[in-house]
């Protein structure tokens, strides 16, 4: 056998490093693997969740910085969040609820029961718009621009650490932003 | 408290495991016997710190201290005492922890055993297990601490343990894996020693034996208690998906497999030295390579449950600094290995190459398989996905093949065989299992798939010659002593070997009666209704509401009946875990020898009635069976006689003479 064959493993090896290197940094993978980050809200027409024949679409959540969060009243730990998001709404932040595979009456009392601390609900009965926005457990919040692109996304309850840490610090940058 | 005692320890085993890496190893260069010695004792207190690290984090999850961050991920107050202390290796730093502490364990293990080994060998194998555990502890310090503390704002209660580990696969599959993954690292550690020292025998090649047979077995059995797991917990039916964690275990299974069978031939016969050298260090890297891809993140799986382009760096790193330098030291040293020993094309060794050469492609196909979406999108070439199509296409010919070659390397003598003996050998095994496949093909079921009957007729094949094997190992004792006396001189070696293969044979039974003949029904069921599936007969009885310690279930339950007999009665349940509000499927299974009657839970629809997913898996069973025989045939073949009994000689004789191998035919000469 020639000297130098002996090198070919060590050569495929390096080669192939190179491939892992340029993988690892291919796409942005620091934050939570959204496929949609920094892509538009996904296009829909779903009913307000108050009032069933008004009809949102994305279009009509552009022009302000919003959170749009992910929840149910199946979902115990949303409970956990809810007062929380209270507390944000008094500080004038503006949340827009997606109210995942739900039934509507149970959404509803829920709201009555705890007050209610979104702009207003959008009806996601069917869980079509979850599936578009790459939901994989709730509560999840999505920080969007005013050109309704997502900006970020966290899983879980946002409680204080979450939004001084996470959440604030861009909801301030983005207000900051100007629409073109 | 007890955080920070492990992580103290965990710094404590650090410290250990750098004088480890370093005393030992300059003692065997510059001749020292105390520095030699000195890796014994190092070694085992770094198991011990590394130990009471682990116990520390079991203790913050057993008491519920979520001022842990780890736990409070990955515990909460209603999880079972069972899972709390599973939960320890829930995550990506407690599986770190864990995979520490395995390597330790190894490193201990080693140790203990090393007064059998010549000084200067064990000192260079301790140093060298030494060095890959300062690069693993440094990882989990630097990047992956466990023991960080959530202060001042503790959550009130944990986050929980992700539903679909809360189970007892998930309990034994990792640990057992590890100890695969990571008993690899001892090879690893012996073929870098012998590098060192220029110098590799037939005695070295004893030594690592029976260390990687064992790491093999942990390995056989982690895979399948991996795939048992995904089978019965994933809801598909499936039981494996090619997925690349999947994938991940299994390339170091194949390399290890072609190694066991490598170190046999450079263990009798002294031949295939660099590429025994070779495969050790490929098997170890693809371990480590394996941790890459689950930890980084860079390919995308359901595995993949941390992502974090930091950690995935640090890896890269170590890999490019072990693996680098490894081969490197191979590319110059491996000249020295030179074995002047031939061999025939008509022998055992010929055909013991041929199957080291179809695992190594076969793990080469496995591995471009699992990198060519990440090729691609490097380049710039769009996103694909490699499927199971790909592998099934070209991993199954290269089975089938082994099978062929594992029949005729079994009936062939060492060095050099006859073609006449061989085909006397054959005459009936060949037309006979190619027979019988075909006559199954016919038979059975109703379709005739041709990869079914060659598979058939593999498994005939590997059983018969097996068989053969045995008949001819016991000819000439049989006249004289009786069959069973003369089954009793052969080697446990030898059984474990049989045993293997046949688990081999075994497994290869189950993947194709389950791949070619499982049947499947989605269908909507209200209770009382019943639907006919594979000669059975399943009546959907209804859902009834129940709770669990942290989950609550939709329970169905549904009769099967054949020929008018209930034969099982089915409790499929779709569980969903309120504190992480996620839903579960829990599979209803009847298992069997010969079929597993299957059931899973979909959505409810409305009236009571559900969508309800109905399988009947023929023989899926033999696939962990097969790999049952696989692993304690290994163990059987690590209880030989010979290993003991050479390494007790070995203490008279510590000058190993390289021309020593032709001495090295034991155990059963063909």
């Amino acid at each position: 056998m020639k000297r130098w064959k002996l090198f070919l493993p060590l050569a495929f090896f390096l080669a192939f490093c190179i491939l892992l290197y340029v993988g690892l940094f291919l796409e942005n993978k620091t934050e939570l693997p959204s496929a949609l980050l920094d892509d538009p809200v996904p296009a829909f027409s779903l009913p307000r969740l108050k009032n069933p024949e008004q009809m949102v679409t994305q279009e009509d959540l552009k022009g302000q910085v919003y959170l749009l969060n992910i929840w149910g009243s199946w979902c115990p730990v949303c409970k956990i969040e809810h007062p929380y998001l209270l507390r944000l709404q008094e500080q004038g932040i503006r949340i827009i609820g997606v109210n995942y595979k739900d039934e509507r009456s149970a959404a509803l009392a829920v709201l009555e029961r705890d007050k209610d601390p979104y702009v207003f609900n959008i009806q996601d009965a069917d869980g079509k718009l979850g599936l578009d926005l790459g939901v994989y457990g709730s509560p999840e919040t999505f920080l969007v621009d005013k050109e309704g692109v997502i900006r970020y996304k966290h899983v879980g309850v946002v409680d204080d650490r979450v939004w001084e840490d996470e959440l604030k610090p861009r909801y301030e940058m983005l207000q900051q932003e100007t629409v073109q | 408290m007890s955080a920070e005692l492990g992580l103290f320890a965990l710094i404590l085993a650090s410290c250990l495991a750098l004088l480890q890496g370093v005393v030992p190893l300059v003692g065997s260069y510059s001749g020292r016997l105390s520095w030699m010695a000195a890796g014994k004792s190092l070694a085992i207190g770094q198991f011990i710190f590394a130990l009471l690290s682990f116990v520390c984090l079991v203790a913050g999850f057993l008491t519920d201290d979520f001022t842990i961050k780890y736990v409070a991920n990955n515990s909460n107050s209603l999880l079972p005492a069972v899972y709390k202390f599973t939960a320890t290796w829930g995550g990506h730093e407690g599986s770190l922890l864990l995979w520490i502490l395995t390597l330790a364990g190894w490193g201990m293990l080693v140790a203990v055993r090393s007064d059998r080994l010549p000084a200067q060998l064990s000192a260079r194998v301790l140093s060298v297990l030494g060095m890959i555990s300062v690069g693993f502890l440094l990882f989990i310090l630097l990047t992956s601490n466990p023991f960080e503390r959530l202060l001042p704002f503790p959550p009130q209660d944990g986050a929980d343990l992700n539903p679909l580990l809360q189970d007892f696969g998930m309990i034994v599959h990792p640990p057992t894996l590890y100890m695969g993954y990571v008993g690899f690292a001892v090879a690893f550690a012996f073929a870098i020693a012998a590098l060192m020292g220029g110098q590799l025998d037939s005695a070295w090649a004893r030594w690592a034996r029976p260390w990687t047979t064992v790491a093999w077995c942990f390995l056989t059995a982690g895979i399948a208690l991996g795939s048992w797991w995904a089978y019965y917990e994933l809801g598909w039916g499936g039981w494996w998906f090619w997925d690349p964690v999947e994938n991940a275990s299994l390339m170091p299974w194949l390399a290890g497999t072609a190694l066991m069978h490598s170190l046999a031939v450079t263990e009798k016969r002294g031949l295939l030295k660099s590429w025994t050298l070779l495969l050790a260090i490929a098997t170890f890297s693809l371990s480590l390579f394996g941790t890459f891809l689950v930890r980084s993140g860079v390919l995308t799986s359901v595995h993949a449950f941390a992502s974090d382009p930091a950690r995935g760096l640090f890896i890269l790193v170590y890999l490019m600094i072990v693996v680098g330098a490894s081969l490197t030291l191979f590319a110059f040293r491996a000249p020295r290995m030179r074995s002047r020993i031939t061999f025939s094309l008509l022998s055992r060794e010929t055909l013991l190459l041929v199957n080291n050469i179809l695992l190594v492609t076969s793990c080469a196909t496995v591995l471009l398989g699992t990198m060519f979406p990440l090729l691609v999108d490097a380049l710039d070439l769009g996103m694909i996905s490699v499927g199971p199509p790909y592998f099934n296409a070209l991993f199954v010919p290269q089975v089938l093949l082994l099978a062929l070659a594992l029949g005729v390397g079994i009936l062939l003598n060492w060095k050099s065989g006859s073609i006449g003996a061989l085909v006397q050998q054959v005459r009936w095994i060949l037309p006979v299992s190619v027979a019988g496949g075909v006559v199954f093909g016919l038979c059975y079921a109703s379709r005739f798939i041709l990869s079914e009957v060659l598979a058939i007729a593999a498994v005939l094949w590997l059983v018969l010659t097996i068989g053969r094997d045995l008949l001819n190992k016991t000819r000439n004792t049989r006249q004289k002593k009786g069959f069973i006396a003369s089954l009793n001189k052969l080697t446990p070696s030898y059984y474990g070997m049989q045993l293997a293969h046949l688990g081999l044979a075994v497994a290869i039974l189950g993947v194709v009666m389950t791949s070619g003949y499982s049947v499947q029904k989605d269908l909507r069921m209200s209770p009382g209704d019943s639907a006919k599936l594979g000669g059975y007969v399943f009546r959907f009885d209804g859902v009834a509401d129940e709770r669990g310690p942290n989950y609550v279930a939709s329970a169905g339950v549904i009769s099967v009946f054949a020929n008018q007999q209930q034969v099982a009665v089915l409790k499929p349940e779709k569980r969903v875990y309120e504190v992480r509000g996620m839903p579960m499927t829990e599979a209803g299974i009847d298992s069997g020898l010969t079929r597993d009657l299957y059931v899973a839970l979909g959505e409810r629809l409305e009236n009571n009635s559900w969508a309800v997913r109905l399988h009947v898996k023929p023989f899926v069973r033999l696939i962990w069976l097969g790999s049952v025989f696989m692993a304690l045939g290994g163990l059987l073949a690590v209880f030989d006689k010979r290993y003991r009994v050479r390494l007790k000689r070995k203490q008279s004789d510590k000058i190993d003479s390289a021309q020593g191998v032709n001495n090295a035919v034991v155990g059963v000469k063909a």
